[in-house]
Formats: C-alpha cells, structure tokens, sequence
C-alpha cells in the first residue's frame, strides 16, 4: 500500500495519526471530573461584560462515553484497515482489490452466459430474447450516442435499422466493424472539379436515385463521375462495400440529398470515423451486440413477429434526419 | 499547569499557534505525504503532456466550465468501469494543473473520451448536441466554431506549467504559437478531449 519515497512518510502519518488519537483520550480523561452533588457550580473565573459568566462543568456522561467509543472504533479500524502510514491492516484492503473482487464475482454471474452466446451463431443469439435485452443495454451505453437510441442514426451518422450497408450487414461485417472501427475517407474534389464541375456531378448523383435534375447538367457530370467517382463509387454508382462507398442509387443517404448537400460533400470531402471497440467491450460481448445490431434489420427465425414490428422493409426513402442537420 | 485555559484565551500570541497547529493536523497528515508518494507523482507509463493545441483546448474547456458538469475521475466500481473505462489511477494527472476531477456529474464522465467519439461527432455536438443526442440536456456552445484562438499567451502558460513541472522542451514551446495558427476555439477544444486518458486503454 505504501509507496512512498521513504518510510519517512510512513511513520510520520501513522506516529501522528496516533498521537492525535491519545491526544484525544487524553484531553478526555482530563476534563472528565466529576461534579459533586449538591457544590456550587464552577467557573471559568472570567467576568466580561461586567457579570458575564462561563460556567464550567463537566462533560455530559453519555457524551463523554459516546466520544470514547470513537476512540476505542478508531483504533480498531485502524488495526484492520490501511490508515497508520506504515500498516497495511490484517484485512489487506484496498480499493483496487475491491474492485478485483466485484469484477470477479460478475464475471462468475455473468461470464458462462456470454460463453454459451459465444457458442451460438449470430442468428441463433439474435432469437434469444434475453440476449437482445443485453445487446439493447450494450447499444444504448456505447452506441446510441451517434446511431441515436432507436438505431435510426443522423446526418453522417448511419442508419442501423433499413438494412442498407456501407460495409456489409452480414453478421461477421458487422462484428469487423465493432471490432476494428471504420473510417470511411472520401477525399475533397472541390479544387479538381471546380465549382461548375462539382454542381455537375451533384446533379448525375441526383439522377442516380431518380430524384429532380437537371438533366443538362447531369450530363456533363457523367463524364467527370466516371473519372473521379468511380473508382470507389463504382461504374454504376452502386458503391463498394470493401471501401465503405455508399451506394450513390438506393436514395439512401449519410449526409443527405440536397443538391447542397451534395455539392458540399463534393467540394470538401467527408471523413467518417467509427471508433474500434476490441480493447474495450472484448470478443464476447461485441459477439451479443453485433447480434442486436444485426436484429435491427433482420428477423431471427424464431422470433415471434408479434412481440416487435418487422423492420427489414427495402428501399425506405430518407432514413436520414436531415432536419438535424447543423 | 501552564496553560490555563484561561491563559490561552489571553495570550493571543498562545491562541494563534494553537489554532493553527489543530487546523493544520489534517492538512500535514492527508495532503503533505501525498507529494512524497510515487503513485501521485510519477506519471504512469504513456503519459504524455498536452500539447499547445491540447492545451488551450484544455483552457477553453475550463473557460465554458465544462467541468461544472462533467467529472474526469472514473471510480473503481465495475458500474462506472463498465460504462467509462479502466478506473483513473493518481499517475494520469500528473500534468494537470489544476486537475479537474469535479465531484458532480451532470454529464458523463470525460475521464476517457479521448478516442470514444470521432472529431466529426464532437464538432457537431458541440455546436448543438441535440443534432446527434436529442434527448441530451447540454448546451450549445456554437460560438466556438467562429472564435479564433488566441496564441498570444500560450508560450508564457507552458513556461509556467513547466515551472510546476511539466516537461515541456525549449523547441514546444518556441513552436506552440505556430501550432496554433488558423484553429478555431472548436478545433483546440476537440484536440483536448481526444487526448484524454488515453494512456490506459482497456477496461481492466
């Protein structure tokens, strides 16, 4: 317990913690005269004020008893517990072996459960029940802080329920992302394209998904998408799931699909980080979130389709929260 | 015996050295051996002091009084282990000065934010946290996107600080206003938050 840089240090907190305890039981026995029946009352001796007066008489017993006991607690403790510099107390307590202690007991509550998950499949975790209560817990401590609490996700931040995948919602996919984190670079193009160029390709992006163009304008893009787009976005603009490009023709979109918003993507690029969580949650409970994750937008076979509302629907337009926006 | 109670209360010279001496009991016992104890005073390994940018994040972080709301000590109790990280050993603030552990936590714990959230996720947080956390009762500090930070007294703080005994080099602190260059009061505060605690990774 004691690291100090001499047992100087030791001694001198336990030689005057000490002192001070017999000090006081000292200074106790001390003032614990008794009062005679029937004398005067004693004074101080001092008048101020004229005929101001302190009395001075003896301690109340049950206070002076109270005020022993104290002592007589200190020194016990004392003998237990770490607080003379120089001993450790017959106990050996310590906060971090407390808390060595209370990790050790969880992990026999807990650890044969994520044992038997970890046996399982994804799919098989994700139909159990109390294991999707985990994963909840799990998502809502380390992940609803970006993806939202009900999974949704916001502007740059994805959507975890529409079953649309930057990188694969496959169950392995999704435990490499939870495991290893993701950044998804897409680099500035503003300077290569000019502001002209960059309206251009924002328009063909547009008409990709169908949405309202200028169809002279996405025209012109097209060309310059299949030079500097495509090598991630893909030929067809489908994306590429080894990259994280997303898919530029499903009308799902990160960062949202105003001509504006495109345009700035364009200009200024975007960096898009998903923080690694191995070190931090470890192999078996990223193996119970990745099944909650995965749940979201698929359902496990034995699920009773009652007990939560189907959520795999394709194609659902504007799973983004533009309104978010900042 | 010499001293009467009622000499003490008239002697004021007596009166003075007495208090004092009972004052102090707590004091010399509790905090004086602490700067003598290795674990309160060497840093633990991979302990790195703030840089400039760091650093006058670290200032900006104090001026909004982030610490008001959010603590920076992580307790050893599986509870917060669970939610924040490796519990925060003495060793990991050797280079605070002041340190801002806080005791109250209307926020969470920012002990070990360094690395939790990306810098894209803070910048917007910080301009409204309601944009990624809507049930978050924080406030909006936008006008740091738009502050320029100042680096005029940047040099004459890491001087101090290395006074107070951080090892800052000649070199850092010749090049810290140039560090600090065009970033904004968002920028340095981001930097400061992505450095903390980041010496004890895991969880246990």
């Amino acid at each position: 317990m004691t690291d100090f840089v001499s047992s100087f240090w030791g001694y001198y907190v336990g030689i005057i913690t000490l002192a001070s305890i017999i000090g006081c039981a000292i200074l106790l026995q001390s003032q614990s005269k008794r009062r005679v029946p029937g004398a005067k009352v004693e004074t101080t001796g001092h008048v101020w004020d004229e005929d101001l007066q302190e009395l001075n008489n003896p301690l109340p017993n049950w206070w002076r008893w109270l005020f022993y006991i104290t002592i007589v607690f200190a020194l016990g403790y004392l003998v237990f517990y770490p607080g003379l510099g120089f001993w450790e107390g017959t106990l050996g307590w310590s906060s971090a072996k407390r808390y060595e202690e209370e990790q050790r007991q969880a992990e026999q509550k807990f650890g044969p459960l994520y044992a038997k998950y970890a046996q399982m499949s994804i799919e098989e975790v994700a139909a159990d029940p109390a294991a999707i209560a985990m994963g909840q817990n799990m998502y809502l401590n380390y992940c609803a802080q970006c993806h939202a609490s009900d999974a949704r996700g916001s502007k740059g931040f994805p959507n975890l329920t529409d079953n649309d995948w930057l990188y694969g919602g496959d169950p392995q996919t999704i435990v490499a992302t939870i495991t290893n984190g993701r950044n998804g670079v897409m680099p500035p193009l503003g300077a290569v394209l000019g502001s002209d160029g960059t309206r251009d390709v924002a328009h063909y992006v547009r008409s990709l998904s169908g949405l309202p163009h200028d169809s002279i304008r996405a025209s012109r893009g097209k060309p310059l998408f299949a030079q500097n787009c495509a090598v991630c976005h893909g030929a067809d603009g489908t994306g590429n799931k080894m990259l994280g490009a997303p898919n530029l023709t499903d009308n799902v979109w990160l960062y949202g699909s105003s001509e504006a918003t495109i345009v700035e993507t364009i200009t200024k690029g975007r960096n898009n980080v998903m923080p690694a969580w191995k070190d931090f949650l470890g192999e078996s409970k990223i193996h119970v979130l990745a099944a909650y994750i995965w749940s979201l937008s698929n359902t496990p076979p034995q699920r009773n389709p009652l007990a939560e509302p189907d959520k795999s629907e394709p194609g659902q337009a504007e799973p983004v929260k533009v309104g978010q926006s900042s | 015996m010499a001293f009467t109670q009622e000499k003490i209360e008239r002697n004021v010279g007596w009166l003075i050295v007495l208090t004092l001496l009972v004052v102090s009991v707590g004091g010399l016992l509790e905090i004086v051996p602490l700067f003598f104890q290795k674990s309160t005073t060497t840093p633990v390994a991979g302990l790195k002091p703030y840089n400039a940018v760091q650093l006058a994040g670290r200032d900006i972080y104090i001026r909004e009084g982030c610490n008001n709301c959010h603590s920076q000590m992580i307790r050893p109790f599986r509870a917060e282990t669970e939610r924040y990280g490796h519990y925060s050993v003495a060793g990991e603030f050797v280079y605070d000065h002041p340190f801002l552990w806080g005791s109250k936590r209307t926020g969470p714990d920012l002990a070990r934010v360094g690395g939790r959230y990306s810098d894209e996720w803070h910048r917007i947080h910080l301009i409204n946290p309601r944009a990624v956390v809507p049930e978050s009762i924080m406030p909006a500090y936008p006008w740091l996107e738009n502050a320029p930070v100042d680096n005029s007294t940047i040099q004459a703080r890491m001087r101090t600080l290395r006074k107070l005994g951080v090892p800052y080099t000649d070199e850092e602190i010749a090049e810290a206003p140039k560090a600090l260059q065009g970033k904004t009061e968002l920028d340095v505060l981001i930097a400061y938050l992505q450095s903390l605690g980041l010496a004890l990774k895991d969880r246990n």
